[in-house]
């Protein structure tokens, strides 16, 4: 094992990828990817890849779960055995079961849940390879497979880290940057109502940068809404564009 | 007073829609004087009301929606039955024999059971408590015969049409019988399998292109061109 720490940031300022500071992993979002889910999503966010799907509202089972004045939210955060380098066990972990809350509480703003009451909406997410990131891909792929549920949502959630890694301010750690690094700070918000419903912070860090961490989050944030919202368009502008392109070609063939 | 799409845009949850005082229609919530949308569809704005048309849903119960559903359990004096609803509903022994239940005598499973597929009412509903069904109507009861196609219920009213002008058509163009649930579950009988492919192709034609001006005039073309090709 290399416990050597790599060198973060090079003498022209780019990151370990090429990357510049305050510059996102490329960012590759897909919507309705599964059949047997109400709703469902993917999200690539450079090696970090995240599939997450949801059902309901249904009925609570067990039954004495299910509360009279409001829709309950059940995530499962899970990783995968094979998204890690060293085989990670199936069984959830502490840690797994920690971010489950810490997602689930991210996305609960986001929702009418006393609109159902005694119903449940689960939320299933699957860590299929793990780069740094993970809880933040995570929200940014529930909270698609919300909307393509069809639950009605104040606004979407759109989630990012950012830290600080070789005195630098960086956006969107990747695992070596927040495994070597000094500060790591996942933040997720609703863009479009300015209101931020996860903060952490992992690391050293002054109240300034802090600040300037979360200046940076949130920019990162409004660039990933507006992919988040361009893959939910995605499906019904291809079927108009499909439809336009056959009508052309017939009324060039009649003509 | 403004507001920041046109008819029929595609918007989705936290599009911001308009500012001032306009009325709430579907699918949309106020914070302060500002209007945003909740789901994901097509922007609707009729005299001064905001709404929004939705492309996802589920299927929320009222009262006297004809619904089509599975029945999933027998108790005592009623059935459970899944209408693809957030709740089961409740369909009582009176409710579906017309008469009292006389528990002595009656057996349930004679009339329904597990797996059967009904024709149902909706009686009740307030989201406290399940829904409750019911079969005393003529035109209600057991499924015996025909094809189910599953599509959001939020696209039941393009499947209808304009005063019933797309589902008229389907009827007239195929020959076939439908009985459309207002939960998204359609039951198409037809006498001949080729109708009944044709048929549901184009159901899940209108729910797939249901966002796209020109439906009616769509679907009736491939029906056209594909009996064309049959003869």
């Amino acid at each position: 094992m290399g416990l050597e720490k790599p060198l973060l940031i090079d003498d022209e300022g780019r990151r370990i990828d090429g990357r510049g500071p305050a510059e996102l992993r490329p960012l590759h979002i897909e919507v309705d990817v599964l059949a047997n889910a109400d709703g469902s999503a993917y999200v690539e966010q450079g090696n970090t890849k995240v599939l997450a799907a949801v059902y309901g509202p249904r009925e609570v089972h067990p039954r004495h779960l299910g509360l009279p004045d409001r829709a309950v939210l059940r995530c499962r955060y899970h990783m995968a055995p094979f998204s890690v380098k060293q085989r990670k066990s199936p069984a959830p972990s502490r840690r797994e079961i920690e971010l489950s809350k810490v997602i689930r509480e991210a996305l609960e703003p986001a929702l009418f849940l006393q609109q159902y009451p005694r119903t449940a909406i689960d939320v299933f997410i699957e860590v299929l390879q793990a780069d740094g990131g993970t809880r933040c891909a995570s929200i940014t792929a529930a909270s698609l497979a919300l909307a393509d549920a069809g639950i009605p949502m104040r606004d979407l959630v759109a989630a990012c880290a950012a830290g600080k890694v070789d005195g630098v301010l960086v956006l969107d750690l990747t695992d070596v940057e927040d495994k070597y690094g000094e500060a790591d700070v996942p933040l997720a918000m609703m863009p479009n109502l300015d209101e931020i419903t996860l903060l952490q912070m992992d690391g050293m860090l002054t109240p300034e940068e802090l600040k300037e961490c979360i200046m940076l989050a949130v920019e990162g944030c409004k660039q990933i809404y507006a992919a988040q919202k361009e893959a939910l368009r995605e499906r019904f502008v291809r079927i108009r564009k499909e439809i336009e392109e056959a009508e052309g070609a017939e009324g060039g063939a009649e003509a | 007073m403004t507001l920041f799409f046109n008819r029929r845009d595609l918007v989705v949850p936290g599009d911001l829609l308009a500012e001032g005082d306009y009325k709430l229609g579907e699918n949309v919530h106020r914070v302060g004087d500002k209007i945003y949308a909740t789901r994901v569809g097509l922007f609707e704005l009729k005299d001064d009301k905001v709404s929004v048309i939705a492309l996802n849903s589920f299927y929320v119960p009222k009262p006297g929606d004809v619904v089509i559903g599975d029945v999933v359990d027998v108790g005592v004096g009623s059935w459970a039955v899944d209408i693809r609803a957030p709740r089961l509903a409740i369909l009582r022994a009176t409710d579906a024999l017309g008469r009292p239940f006389r528990p002595d005598k009656d057996e349930l499973t004679r009339f329904l059971t597990v797996g059967d597929t009904i024709i149902a009412k909706v009686k009740a509903y307030d989201r406290t408590r399940s829904p409750v069904l019911t079969l005393s109507e003529p035109g209600l009861g057991k499924v015996t015969s025909g094809r189910i196609v599953r599509i959001t219920p939020s696209k039941v009213p393009r499947l209808i049409g304009r005063k019933g002008s797309m589902i008229g058509m389907l009827k007239r163009e195929t020959g076939c019988k439908i009985t459309i649930g207002m939960n998204g579950l359609v039951l198409v009988r037809c006498r001949r399998p080729e109708d009944e492919e044709l048929l549901v192709e184009a159901i899940e034609k209108i729910e797939r292109e249901s966002h796209v001006e020109g439906l009616t005039d769509r679907v009736a073309m491939m029906i056209r061109r594909r009996k064309g090709l049959g003869s």
